[in-house]
Protein backbone atom coordinates (compact mmCIF):
# COMPACT_ATOMS: atom_id res chain seq x y z
CA UNK A 1 0.00 0.00 0.00
CA UNK A 2 1.35 3.29 -1.11
CA UNK A 3 1.64 5.92 1.96
CA UNK A 4 0.53 9.06 1.30
CA UNK A 5 3.42 11.77 1.43
CA UNK A 6 3.66 14.30 4.70
CA UNK A 7 4.63 17.77 4.62
CA UNK A 8 8.14 18.29 5.90
CA UNK A 9 8.53 20.13 8.97
CA UNK A 10 10.79 22.93 7.36
CA UNK A 11 7.86 23.28 4.41
CA UNK A 12 5.17 23.40 7.03
CA UNK A 13 6.96 25.73 9.13
CA UNK A 14 7.36 28.07 5.78
CA UNK A 15 3.43 27.74 5.20
CA UNK A 16 2.67 28.56 8.41
CA UNK A 17 5.05 32.04 8.42
CA UNK A 18 3.36 32.61 5.37
CA UNK A 19 -0.50 32.51 6.84
CA UNK A 20 0.38 34.48 10.03
CA UNK A 21 2.33 37.64 7.42
CA UNK A 22 -0.75 37.75 5.26
CA UNK A 23 -3.19 37.32 8.91
CA UNK A 24 -0.96 40.49 10.52
CA UNK A 25 -2.60 43.08 8.65
CA UNK A 26 -5.60 42.66 9.72
CA UNK A 27 -4.19 43.23 13.37
CA UNK A 28 -3.94 47.05 12.75
CA UNK A 29 -4.50 49.22 15.97
CA UNK A 30 -7.10 52.56 15.14
CA UNK A 31 -5.25 55.54 16.21
CA UNK A 32 -6.88 57.98 18.95
CA UNK A 33 -7.68 60.46 15.80
CA UNK A 34 -9.86 57.75 14.20
CA UNK A 35 -12.29 57.52 16.65
CA UNK A 36 -15.01 59.57 15.22
CA UNK A 37 -17.06 56.85 14.32
CA UNK A 38 -16.68 54.97 17.74
CA UNK A 39 -17.46 58.71 19.69
CA UNK A 40 -20.86 58.56 18.19
CA UNK A 41 -23.57 58.24 20.99
CA UNK A 42 -24.97 55.10 19.10
CA UNK A 43 -21.78 53.10 19.56
CA UNK A 44 -21.76 53.69 23.20
CA UNK A 45 -21.57 50.19 24.98
CA UNK A 46 -24.07 52.17 27.59
CA UNK A 47 -26.61 54.04 25.59
CA UNK A 48 -27.95 54.99 28.54
CA UNK A 49 -26.26 55.37 31.22
CA UNK A 50 -28.17 57.41 33.94
CA UNK A 51 -31.24 54.23 33.54
CA UNK A 52 -28.71 51.33 33.48
CA UNK A 53 -27.27 52.91 36.65
CA UNK A 54 -31.24 53.57 38.06
CA UNK A 55 -32.19 50.57 36.85
CA UNK A 56 -29.47 48.62 38.57
CA UNK A 57 -29.89 50.33 41.99
CA UNK A 58 -33.46 49.11 41.70
CA UNK A 59 -32.39 45.38 41.03
CA UNK A 60 -29.55 45.96 43.55
CA UNK A 61 -32.05 46.65 46.05
CA UNK A 62 -34.49 44.09 45.02
CA UNK A 63 -32.37 41.16 45.16
CA UNK A 64 -30.21 41.96 47.45
CA UNK A 65 -27.09 41.67 44.98
CA UNK A 66 -25.37 44.06 42.75
CA UNK A 67 -22.99 44.73 39.70
CA UNK A 68 -22.56 41.79 36.43
CA UNK A 69 -24.77 44.19 34.41
CA UNK A 70 -22.36 46.12 31.93
CA UNK A 71 -19.30 45.79 30.37
CA UNK A 72 -16.62 48.69 30.79
CA UNK A 73 -14.79 50.38 27.92
CA UNK A 74 -15.48 51.53 24.40
CA UNK A 75 -15.92 55.08 23.26
CA UNK A 76 -13.66 57.26 21.48
CA UNK A 77 -10.60 57.17 24.29
CA UNK A 78 -10.71 60.25 24.88
CA UNK A 79 -9.31 61.45 28.29
CA UNK B 1 15.02 29.47 1.01
CA UNK B 2 13.74 28.81 4.07
CA UNK B 3 16.29 30.76 6.21
CA UNK B 4 15.79 33.94 4.06
CA UNK B 5 12.38 33.69 4.48
CA UNK B 6 12.62 33.40 8.08
CA UNK B 7 15.23 36.07 8.35
CA UNK B 8 12.53 38.68 6.24
CA UNK B 9 10.07 37.91 8.40
CA UNK B 10 12.18 38.47 11.75
CA UNK B 11 13.35 41.60 9.90
CA UNK B 12 9.87 42.50 8.97
CA UNK B 13 9.11 41.93 13.18
CA UNK B 14 12.01 43.89 14.21
CA UNK B 15 11.98 46.78 11.84
CA UNK B 16 8.51 47.27 12.40
CA UNK B 17 8.39 49.84 15.62
CA UNK B 18 11.10 52.20 14.02
CA UNK B 19 8.36 54.52 13.53
CA UNK B 20 7.68 54.71 17.31
CA UNK B 21 11.96 55.40 18.11
CA UNK B 22 11.28 58.50 16.08
CA UNK B 23 8.55 59.66 17.29
CA UNK B 24 8.29 62.93 19.12
CA UNK B 25 8.75 63.05 22.75
CA UNK B 26 10.02 65.33 25.25
CA UNK B 27 13.87 66.47 24.84
CA UNK B 28 13.35 65.67 21.07
CA UNK B 29 12.97 68.28 18.57
CA UNK B 30 9.50 68.91 17.59
CA UNK B 31 8.46 68.00 13.91
CA UNK B 32 8.29 70.52 11.42
CA UNK B 33 4.31 69.69 10.26
CA UNK B 34 2.95 71.16 7.37
CA UNK B 35 -0.18 72.30 8.29
CA UNK B 36 -2.90 73.87 6.33
CA UNK B 37 -5.43 76.84 7.20
CA UNK B 38 -8.69 74.89 7.61
CA UNK B 39 -10.77 75.29 4.40
CA UNK B 40 -8.47 77.80 2.64
CA UNK B 41 -4.61 76.62 0.65
CA UNK B 42 -2.25 78.76 3.31
CA UNK B 43 0.13 76.83 4.53
CA UNK B 44 2.17 76.79 7.86
CA UNK B 45 5.31 74.94 9.54
CA UNK B 46 5.74 74.64 12.79
CA UNK B 47 9.34 75.56 12.26
CA UNK B 48 8.19 79.34 11.41
CA UNK B 49 7.29 79.61 15.02
CA UNK B 50 10.91 79.31 15.77
CA UNK B 51 11.97 81.57 18.58
CA UNK B 52 8.34 81.62 20.47
CA UNK B 53 6.62 79.27 22.92
CA UNK B 54 4.58 77.20 20.87
CA UNK B 55 1.09 74.84 22.56
CA UNK B 56 0.57 72.47 20.02
CA UNK B 57 -3.11 71.15 20.60
CA UNK B 58 -4.64 68.36 18.57
CA UNK B 59 -8.27 68.41 18.39
CA UNK B 60 -11.46 66.64 16.80
CA UNK B 61 -14.94 68.28 16.49
CA UNK B 62 -16.19 64.76 18.32
CA UNK B 63 -14.25 64.70 21.66
CA UNK B 64 -15.74 66.07 24.16
CA UNK B 65 -12.73 67.26 26.74
CA UNK B 66 -11.51 69.09 23.31
CA UNK B 67 -14.50 71.41 23.32
CA UNK B 68 -14.12 71.78 27.01
CA UNK B 69 -10.70 72.68 26.27
CA UNK B 70 -11.54 75.41 23.97
CA UNK B 71 -12.28 78.15 26.48
CA UNK B 72 -9.00 77.50 28.46
CA UNK B 73 -7.06 77.82 25.33
CA UNK B 74 -8.50 80.97 23.91
CA UNK B 75 -7.85 82.53 27.83
CA UNK B 76 -3.77 81.06 27.72
CA UNK B 77 -4.12 82.82 24.07
CA UNK B 78 -5.13 85.94 25.25
CA UNK B 79 -2.70 86.57 28.70
CA UNK B 80 0.66 84.88 27.22
CA UNK B 81 0.61 85.96 23.25
CA UNK B 82 2.18 89.05 24.38
CA UNK B 83 4.60 87.54 26.61
CA UNK B 84 5.88 84.89 23.13
CA UNK B 85 3.25 82.03 23.51
CA UNK B 86 1.80 80.34 20.29
CA UNK B 87 -1.14 78.62 20.59
CA UNK B 88 -2.16 76.34 18.04
CA UNK B 89 -4.88 73.78 17.96
CA UNK B 90 -4.17 71.26 15.31
CA UNK B 91 -7.70 69.57 13.74
CA UNK B 92 -7.91 65.98 12.93
CA UNK B 93 -11.28 65.64 10.98
CA UNK B 94 -11.66 63.64 8.33
CA UNK B 95 -14.08 66.49 7.00
CA UNK B 96 -13.95 69.87 7.11
CA UNK B 97 -17.24 70.86 7.52
CA UNK B 98 -17.81 69.42 10.74
CA UNK B 99 -14.70 71.25 12.06
CA UNK B 100 -16.26 74.66 10.84
CA UNK B 101 -19.50 73.11 13.01
CA UNK B 102 -17.34 72.97 15.57
CA UNK B 103 -15.58 76.17 15.51
CA UNK B 104 -19.41 77.68 15.19
CA UNK B 105 -20.27 76.32 18.57
CA UNK B 106 -16.70 76.92 20.32
CA UNK B 107 -15.26 80.28 18.71
CA UNK B 108 -11.35 79.77 18.47
CA UNK B 109 -8.91 83.05 19.07
CA UNK B 110 -5.85 81.40 18.54
CA UNK B 111 -4.48 79.66 15.09
CA UNK B 112 -6.37 76.90 14.11
CA UNK B 113 -4.87 74.58 11.40
CA UNK B 114 -5.96 71.71 9.80
CA UNK B 115 -3.62 68.27 9.04
CA UNK B 116 -5.32 66.80 6.33
CA UNK B 117 -3.59 63.83 5.60
CA UNK B 118 -2.77 63.48 9.86
CA UNK B 119 1.02 63.16 8.82
CA UNK B 120 1.65 65.27 11.65
CA UNK B 121 -0.37 63.35 14.34
CA UNK B 122 1.47 60.75 13.24
CA UNK B 123 5.32 62.93 13.66
CA UNK B 124 4.12 63.35 17.20
CA UNK B 125 2.41 60.05 17.45
CA UNK B 126 -0.68 61.65 19.32
CA UNK B 127 -1.50 59.13 22.05
CA UNK B 128 -5.20 60.56 22.94
CA UNK B 129 -7.69 63.03 22.12
CA UNK B 130 -6.47 65.92 22.91
CA UNK B 131 -2.87 66.32 23.52
CA UNK B 132 -0.85 69.31 24.49
CA UNK B 133 2.71 69.60 23.24
CA UNK B 134 4.70 72.27 24.65
CA UNK B 135 7.54 73.25 22.18
CA UNK B 136 10.52 75.85 23.51
CA UNK B 137 11.90 78.64 22.13
CA UNK B 138 14.24 76.05 20.35
CA UNK B 139 11.80 74.00 18.64
CA UNK B 140 12.79 71.43 21.67
CA UNK B 141 9.03 69.46 22.65
CA UNK B 142 9.37 70.08 26.70
CA UNK B 143 6.44 68.84 28.00
CA UNK B 144 3.73 66.36 26.79
CA UNK B 145 0.15 65.99 28.17
CA UNK B 146 -2.62 64.10 27.10
CA UNK B 147 -6.67 64.87 27.97
CA UNK B 148 -7.71 67.61 29.47
CA UNK B 149 -8.54 68.12 32.90
CA UNK B 150 -9.13 72.17 34.25
CA UNK B 151 -6.52 71.60 37.05
CA UNK B 152 -4.21 69.60 34.89
CA UNK B 153 -4.51 72.46 32.44
CA UNK B 154 -3.69 75.02 35.05
CA UNK B 155 -0.62 73.17 36.00
CA UNK B 156 0.49 73.07 32.32
CA UNK B 157 -0.15 76.93 32.08
CA UNK B 158 2.34 76.92 34.79
CA UNK B 159 4.72 75.03 32.71
CA UNK B 160 4.02 77.43 29.57
CA UNK B 161 4.71 80.44 31.67
CA UNK B 162 8.06 79.06 32.72
CA UNK B 163 9.11 78.22 29.27
CA UNK B 164 8.52 81.82 28.76
CA UNK B 165 10.58 82.69 31.04
CA UNK B 166 13.41 81.11 30.20
CA UNK B 167 13.94 83.08 26.93
CA UNK B 168 17.02 82.01 25.85
CA UNK B 169 17.22 80.96 22.40
CA UNK B 170 20.32 79.14 20.99
CA UNK B 171 21.73 81.10 17.68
Amino acid sequence: MKRARLATPASFTVTLFAILSVCLPACTSVAPWERGNLAKPHMALNPSPMQSALRSHQYGSREASSGGGAAGGGGCGCY
Amino acid sequence: MTQRIVTFLCAVLAFGPLQMAFAAEVGREAPNCALNAIGDAKAYGLKQFKGQVVFVDFWSSWCGPCAQSFSFLNELHRDLKDRGLQVIGVNLDEAAEDAKAFLAAHPANFTVVADANQQCAKDFDVKAMPSSYLVDRNGVIRHVHLGFRLEEAKAFRALAEQLLAENTERK
